[in-house]
């Protein structure tokens, strides 16, 4: 077993400065467990806190049932991979993957096997007598993750590998690294992986569950698909999905009796599953959060409830319009997918439009928690 | 007409090319004679030295010009015997043997040194850096008599003690300096991924660091090789026995043995011990230069 417990981890710098404010995690046993957040939330020191790399202030960590608080790295049964590969650059290739094992005074024959399963694995046999910087930054990126799988540990560590790679070497690196995650599981190895990134898209595809981290605190550990439905709040909302959800300042008022929203002059009335979480809320301002593609353009003579706005520009993507309009003073995106092109093609900006929200996907924010008040349902 | 026009445009450029052709060679080639004359001054003395060692003492009294009219090995072969009972290549020995150690210890030291002090956190560590690049400014004099109690007091007179010893606690801080602003510049994700791969700090320095450092090192190693060749005030401190002495005071002493000297026996083996700086300097400049460029320290 190879789970990793984070247990009210802190971590504070010797200028007082806290980093890391006791967060608590439980990464299970072969689970691809990926830290995300802005630049500047501790996501790289909670792992380098994992790694051993960076002393821990408070609390513990656990890696497979053991504390491993005050073990060196290397005793703590895990292998990393960094941003910058971090390959020794005196080193061919083949010793490269091979030092770890040769510090543990395996037998020769023993590191020799080695190095052909994981160069086969990740297809670098060819590079094997090439010093690092005769590589390409793909070639490097995976003796850099050859490195860490050589060692078998019991859990793989990435920090941001994938940021210093080109987009199109990026997307290939993301599968490729997500099937030799699938492939490890199958035979039988530990295979848990904690990864860092900044990158959405790669949270999404390739962890089993995310942990938005947001200044050393954590907004929500979920799958990628709940985390997109139900964001528990107003951060983790913002943060995962492009384009960005609408968050814009709305109220909450009593319409027929029953909880709605008001926004930019209009009524916006609520499916009633949320209607019942929000009865017990106070009349007043919240945040409501609309994701782009739930806002649909609609016809002029359409039925039922929608909102009226001003055109502010229109962009063309291909398969889909993004359609930026004007509510009252709040700008908010939508994004219609390319049926009804001739009509979206015309729209011009300062033209006034119908639009339908489609409020089944809408969220509602506490104004000040920026907790989500329509989730009770859901959890 | 056109191609009349044609003719008439193209001889006009093809006059402006050669023009511009004929000012980048006239360009060149006085820049290339004021280069060549600035550093044929430069190089004279060294050229008349080793010109000089050919001729005869007259000779070098009277002629001005450095390509000897009469060569001759003479001063070759009466320098080496010496006016004591050693030839030179005693002396050439003796230099060696108070060289080396004394470069090794510099660049262990040092290297352990910088490492301490550019990848650990200590307490007292700014200050105790601090103090390190103030004897930078130190003036070498003084400190040379109470090093020279200090040593006295140590009976290591008239040994190579006190020109050994010292190197082995990184005395030189320029160098402890130049490596550590070379480490600075080396990302530390290397010495963590080695950490991970089960390097305890000591494995770290030697498999990673050293490794990486080693243009740094060579540089050091060369500074000190030159220095120590050249340093004269040393060994004429502690070194007084004859057997003892190396090159600089040997040189020395046949200049003041003699009240009639002779010049050319000198000027030869000046040449002689110029030779292994020289040559080290153009085996290693590759790496010299690698190793002062990438830290920032010139010269």
């Amino acid at each position: 077993m190879s789970e990793v417990i984070l247990n009210q981890l802190e971590k504070v710098y010797p200028n007082g400065f806290k980093a890391v404010h006791g967060i608590d995690l439980d990464v299970r046993d072969g689970e691809f467990m990926v830290l995300i957040g802005p630049s500047g939330c501790s996501k790289s020191t909670t792992l380098r806190m994992v790694a051993g790399l960076e002393s821990i202030s408070g609390g513990e960590v656990r890696i497979g049932g053991r504390i491993v608080n005050n073990l060196p790295p290397y005793e703590r049964g895990i292998a990393m991979v960094f941003q910058n590969y971090a390959l020794y650059p005196h080193m061919k290739v083949h010793k490269n993957l091979s030092f770890g094992l040769r510090l543990a005074r395996q037998p020769k024959d023993q590191i020799q096997d080695s190095v052909d399963y994981v160069s086969g694995i990740l297809q670098i046999e060819e590079l094997l007598d090439r010093l690092p910087k005769q590589l390409s930054g793909g070639q490097a990126q995976r003796v850099a993750v050859g490195r860490a799988l050589i060692k078998k540990p019991e859990v793989f560590l990435f920090d941001e590998p994938l940021s210093n790679l080109d987009a199109k070497l990026r997307a290939s690196m993301r599968i490729r690294i997500t099937e030799l995650h699938r492939q490890i599981k199958k035979e039988g190895l530990s295979s848990t992986v904690i990864y860092v990134t900044h990158d959405q898209t790669e949270a999404m595809t390739m962890g089993d569950r995310i942990c938005v981290l947001r200044d050393g605190h954590i907004m929500q550990v979920d799958t990628p698909t709940r985390l997109y439905d139900y964001p528990s709040n107003a951060f983790v909302a913002g943060f995962l999905g492009s384009p960005e959800m609408n968050l814009k300042p709305a109220s909450l008022v009593k319409h027929e009796g029953k909880p709605a929203l008001r926004a930019g002059g209009f009524v916006l009335e609520l499916p009633e599953e949320k209607q019942k979480c929000l009865e017990n809320q106070a009349e007043g301002p919240v945040t409501l959060g609309i994701r782009p593609p739930f806002i649909d353009l609609a016809d002029d003579d359409a039925e039922g409830p929608t909102v009226e706005g001003t055109i502010k520009f229109v962009e063309f993507m291909g398969h889909e319009v993004f359609i930026y309009f004007d509510l009252d003073g709040e700008e908010y995106a939508a994004v219609n997918r390319i049926e009804n092109r001739a009509r979206l093609l015309s729209l011009k900006g300062g033209e006034r439009a119908r639009f339908r929200f489609n409020m089944r996907r809408a969220h509602v924010f506490d104004k000040k928690t920026e907790q989500n008040l329509t989730l009770s349902n859901h959890v | 007409m056109r191609s009349i026009e044609q003719t008439a445009a193209s001889a006009q450029a093809m006059a402006e090319v050669r023009k511009t052709e004929r000012r980048q060679k006239i360009n060149a080639v006085v820049r290339y004679v004021i280069l060549a004359a600035v550093g044929f001054a430069m190089i004279y003395p060294l050229l008349w030295l080793i010109g000089a060692s050919f001729k005869t003492n007259h000779e070098i009294f009277t002629e001005i010009g450095f390509i000897p009219m009469h060569p001759t090995l003479d001063g070759y072969i009466e320098g080496w015997k010496t006016s004591t009972e050693y030839t030179f290549g005693r002396f050439f020995i003796n230099t060696f043997i108070i060289l080396i150690p004394k470069v090794l210890a510099t660049a262990f030291s040092s290297t352990l040194v910088a490492y301490g002090f550019a990848r650990f956190d200590f307490p007292g560590k700014k200050i105790l850096f601090s103090i390190l690049i103030a004897t930078l400014l130190l003036p070498n004099v003084v400190t040379r008599i109470p090093q020279y109690i200090l040593f006295r007091e140590l009976g290591w007179l008239d040994s190579y003690l006190p020109l050994w010893v010292p190197q082995m606690f990184a005395v030189d801080a320029f160098f402890v300096f130049m490596l550590i602003q070379f480490l600075r510049g080396i990302p530390r994700d290397m010495e963590e991924a080695a950490m991970i791969d089960g390097c305890k700090p000591f494995q770290v320095l030697l498999y990673i660091v050293i490794p990486m450092l080693k243009p740094a090192i060579i540089s050091v190693c060369l500074f000190q090789f030159m220095w120590s060749m050249n340093d004269f005030l040393g060994p004429l401190i502690y070194i007084s026995s004859v057997e003892k002495y190396p090159i600089a005071l040997a040189l020395k002493m046949s200049i003041s043995a003699t009240e009639s000297f002779e010049w050319n026996r000198i000027l030869s083996m000046t040449v002689l011990a110029l030779t292994p700086s020289l040559a080290v300097f153009f085996l290693a400049q590759k790496y010299f230069i690698e190793g002062i460029s990438t830290t920032g320290l010139k010269g």
